[in-house]
């Protein structure tokens, strides 16, 4: 579904992915994992052109992402993201959040997206928080919120960009329920996270990145089991 | 009426009157006498005309030049629009002008050179002063507009809303929250900037005054009684503006 080909990525003189090439299928759930600054963000965030690659190839679904030619606008409409700072719009109501790219891209009428919407939000119990404003929520109630509002788009991938990391511990669980459920419903999701428990459990392929390079990748068990690679031995005997 | 007749013939006499005769003359003249003061409220009609006009034009402008400048600072490297690229150009050339000439200057040359054949010397003025005020609110705006996260645009962007609607839904409501009270500010400053059009022959609130000056030779109430509508002015939009700010505020409630 996903094809990532040579990506690579400078910030000015700075090499932050170096020949990174990936393939995702549908239904897959991909963690990326790796230490601070290794360019797992920057990697996900190339999914969908949030930051320009370098050189390198994304296709999606067929359709060549970075081509100067493709309508990007319509290739992100498949492709929710949730951001580590949720990133609510803090000037509409929690319904009005989830509702205004659906009803704005015509991809919904006003009506079917509040129906929509209503839906998604029982599902994460939060129905009765649709008048409310972001700033009356939880972090984990807004999180779960940003899940809502990327899945009201009907997209095929779900990108997660570190999702628990500004979270309180006791609100971790709540999301990451969550995100265990679309997993499991055969969602598309590629996840950058520190939550080992998730990779472990959830993933159906963890992704090794460091000092922007592809080291290694496996099956959960693989990667945390039997790591071949020195960098990840080291990084998970730090992180577990 | 009677009153005033007599203790004016005493002070043109040159007679010695009691400061209080003093005052009621001079203050019966200035405002009274003849329905002065309806040159005073037409003098405010016209201020505050001016002012509305100006305003808008000033909002107007200003928000173009932003977005625009805005626009083209947040423009991916290796994809410059060139349409973007020359209107950048021309509203950094129009702020650079209008913030580095007087406004008193930009008034006579918009009056006297450019205008110099209209009469409708209000409109003149409010077009002036729009134009001035565009300069100073698009710096407001594009403060404003620079002031929002970061992670606004990109949540909107990745949700798959173009460049236009993720700013006029997301990003310039959450900028004019955050600017409204420097752009309050600018208004007060506008409004009090409109006195000045009356040297190019606007007939507003400063222009009546001098008007009644003239034919009475007194200055001090007249010029006084323009300070207390102009502060009466302020200090009814300054509350009006509290109101305003404190209703946007709503999503901010925990």
């Amino acid at each position: 579904m996903i094809d990532v080909k040579n990506l690579t990525k400078r910030f000015g003189d700075l090499l932050v992915l170096d020949d990174v090439s990936e393939h995702i299928d549908k239904g897959e759930c991909v963690v990326v994992i790796g230490p601070s600054g290794s360019g797992k963000s920057t990697f996900l965030r190339c999914l969908n052109l949030l930051e320009i690659p370098t050189s390198g190839e994304i296709v999606f679904g067929g359709v060549s992402m970075t081509d100067p030619k493709t309508d990007i606008n319509l290739m992100r409409q498949k492709m929710g993201m949730v951001f580590q700072h949720f990133n609510l719009f803090p000037n509409m109501t929690i319904l009005n959040n989830i509702t205004l790219a659906p009803v704005r891209t015509k991809k919904l009428t006003k009506a079917d997206a509040e129906a929509k919407a209503m839906d998604l939000l029982a599902r994460v119990g939060l129905q009765d928080k649709a008048g409310s404003y972001p700033a009356q929520l939880s972090g984990g109630q807004k999180q779960r919120v940003a899940i809502v509002r990327a899945l009201c788009m009907e997209p095929e991938v779900l990108l997660f960009d570190e999702p628990t990391s500004a979270l309180d511990p006791e609100m971790v669980g709540e999301v990451l329920d969550v995100m265990k459920r679309l997993a499991k419903q055969g969602m598309t999701m590629v996840v950058v996270t520190h939550e080992m428990g998730f990779a472990r459990e959830v993933a159906h392929r963890v992704v090794f990145l460091d000092g922007g390079k592809l080291l290694e990748q496996g099956t959960p068990q693989e990667i945390f089991e039997n790591p071949q690679n020195e960098r990840l031995r080291s990084f998970l005997a730090k992180v577990l | 009426m009677q009153q005033f007749d007599a203790w004016k013939a005493l002070i043109t006499a040159g007679e010695p009157v009691s400061l209080w005769q003093r005052f009621y003359v001079y203050f019966y003249q200035a405002f009274i006498y003849k329905d002065r003061w309806q040159q005073y409220l037409n003098g405010v009609r016209t201020t505050l005309y001016v002012t509305a006009v100006a305003l808008l034009i000033g909002i107007i402008l200003g928000l173009l030049v932003a977005v625009v400048r805005t626009a083209h600072d947040q423009q991916r490297p290796g994809h410059k629009n060139i349409v973007l690229g020359f209107l950048n150009g021309v509203f950094r050339v129009y702020v650079t002008v209008i913030r580095g000439t007087p406004m008193m200057v930009q008034l006579m040359i918009m009056g006297f050179v450019i205008f110099s054949s209209s009469k409708d010397f209000a409109m003149v003025g409010a077009l002036t002063l729009g134009i001035n005020s565009g300069a100073y609110t698009a710096e407001i705006i594009r403060g404003g507009l620079m002031s929002v996260d970061a992670g606004q645009m990109e949540a909107g962007r990745s949700l798959g809303l173009n460049y236009t609607d993720t700013m006029r839904f997301i990003i310039v409501p959450q900028a004019v929250k955050a600017i409204l009270p420097s752009l309050g500010n600018e208004f007060i400053v506008l409004l009090k900037d409109t006195s000045l059009i009356s040297v190019i022959g606007g007939k507003e609130l400063i222009y009546a005054a001098r008007g009644v000056i003239s034919r009475t030779y007194e200055a001090m109430f007249p010029f006084l009684g323009a300070a207390f509508i102009y502060l009466l002015l302020v200090m009814l939009f300054t509350w009006l503006l509290g109101i305003f700010e404190r209703r946007l505020r709503a999503s901010d409630r925990r």
